[in-house]
């Protein structure tokens, strides 16, 4: 059968370029599919749906937020090997938001495509830490090694989550968040080890964005899962060590009337990458893609 | 009940020889991105039965699952299977180690490095930082090369640069 490495000398290019009866070429796009299809999406009884929902909403929100701002970065890097590592990540965070919109959007009765486009700011419940517009390459892998440090401790401990759907896309994504964290980690140390200039802007880079790490701790009536402090600061504090980077003291970002990111009050860069990232949807509200 | 059984086989092989899309040299069987294939024999045996097909994405952002899902069903349905259900499945999520010797046998005819074994995990994932080892090149078998980038051209595979004969070559990362 095909199996078999005798099939080998075949063109390998000739299978993709078959025609399915569904019309679909795999070079040309193949659009898509509900990303948990085939999956048992029921609730578990002991849990609270509309809790569930909001809090995947949540995670969902910081992946896409993320990689859009990722996105943004694309044929802008300073080298090749940086394009295809920030897209990949880029990439990985767009699945993980896919999986999570979708598994808030089946509860709630929208899609993911709905969710993503069609909500206003206020609804998006993303830590502020995801919108941040980095202004050099020492913010990108400085902020990407704060996220994906605490959010790859949440995925480990949501692994075993009582949502069996939400344990799968944690349990998976852990996978891909640990090469984002070493990939940032590893270039932190480079940066911070490096020459005087490379140090001054990623200690900076550092200061800036310290205020924004305090809200990933903050408690949430709707977790699963929580992270240890502790945890998150022994992975960033010998990271730093390693870089020569001196940790900042200032404090948090504070919330706005008791209201930050998870409750819908962003911070300026909020706006405008929606602006971004909805605008083809809201100007051709039919279009498939 | 021969038949049946007979059919079971056959549906999985049309299923397992579908193409990877990135990696056009491997099929979905090599990979273990087909999980199982699962033969329902209609009323009276023979090719009126049910094929229900699970598979399970490589990384979350897998663009390809549309495309391979609808490869499946045709190659079924041309195969003289024309009842197909397509599933999706995350859990447990898909390992490097799934990959099957022959299609580790074809990576490495197309200078693509197999992933060593996935590390066991229990407890926290430790942090690796500076570089990561790099595997001897596919070329010329020197162990002297270097990791250029963690990320590739696919979300699976890790760049790499031979010192000694000074070609690049790709490998798949083990998760």
């Amino acid at each position: 059968m095909s199996t078999h490495d005798d099939d080998f000398d075949d063109n390998p290019y000739d299978l993709l370029a078959e025609d399915h009866d569904e019309g679909h070429r795999w070079a040309f796009g193949t659009g898509f599919t509900d990303p948990l299809e085939g999956i048992d999406t029921s609730v578990p009884d002991a849990l609270d749906p509309g809790a569930l929902a909001r809090y995947c909403l949540a995670l969902g929100d910081d992946a896409l937020i993320y990689s859009h701002r990722l996105q943004q970065w694309v044929a802008g890097l300073p080298e090749l090997e940086e394009e295809t590592a920030v897209a990949n990540i880029a990439l990985d965070l767009l699945g993980q938001a896919r999986l999570l919109l979708a598994r808030a959007g089946g509860i709630v009765g929208q899609t993911e495509d709905q969710l993503a486009f069609f909500r206003a700011e206020k609804d998006f419940r993303n830590v502020r830490l995801a919108e941040h517009a980095d202004r050099d390459f020492a913010e990108l892998v400085v902020r990407l090694l704060m996220f994906s440090t605490w959010r790859l401790a949440l995925f480990e401990s949501l692994s075993a989550a009582p949502d069996p759907v939400l344990a799968a896309i944690a349990a998976k994504g852990v996978n891909e968040l640990a090469y984002h964290r070493d990939y940032a980690a590893s270039w932190v140390v480079r940066l911070g080890d490096g020459t005087p200039l490379s140090h001054a802007k990623t200690q900076a880079a550092l200061d800036t964005l310290w205020p924004l790490t305090g809200e990933l701790c903050w408690p949430d009536p709707d977790a699963l899962a929580a992270v240890d402090p502790g945890a998150f600061d022994a992975v960033l504090d010998t990271v730093l060590a390693t870089a020569g980077l001196d940790r900042p003291v200032t404090a948090a970002l504070a919330p706005v009337a008791g209201r930050a990111g998870r409750d819908g009050v962003h911070t300026e860069a909020m706006g405008y990458i929606l602006a971004e990232l909805q605008s083809v949807a809201r100007a051709y509200p039919d279009a498939t893609w | 009940m021969v038949t049946a059984v007979t059919d079971q086989a056959m549906a999985w092989d049309v299923a397992a020889s579908t193409p990877d899309p990135e990696l056009p040299a491997l099929t979905i069987g090599d990979l273990g991105i087909l999980r199982s294939v699962h033969y329902f024999p209609g009323r009276e045996h023979g090719k009126d039965g049910e094929v229900v097909v699970t598979i399970t994405p490589t990384y979350s952002g897998c663009p390809a699952m549309r495309e391979i899902s609808a490869d499946v069903r045709s190659r079924l349905i041309r195969a003289g299977f024309p009842q197909v259900t397509v599933r999706t499945q995350l859990s447990p999520a898909w390992s490097t180690d799934w990959i099957t010797p022959a299609g580790r046998r074809k990576l490495t005819r197309s200078d693509i490095v197999p992933p060593p074994r996935a590390p066991s995990r229990t407890g926290p994932v430790p942090l690796t930082l500076g570089r990561a080892p790099s595997p001897r090149c596919p070329r010329c078998d020197s162990p002297e090369t270097r990791l250029t980038a963690q990320f590739g051209a696919t979300a699976c595979k890790s760049l790499h640069r031979c010192t000694a004969c000074g070609e690049p070559f790709e490998a798949v990362k083990a998760i």
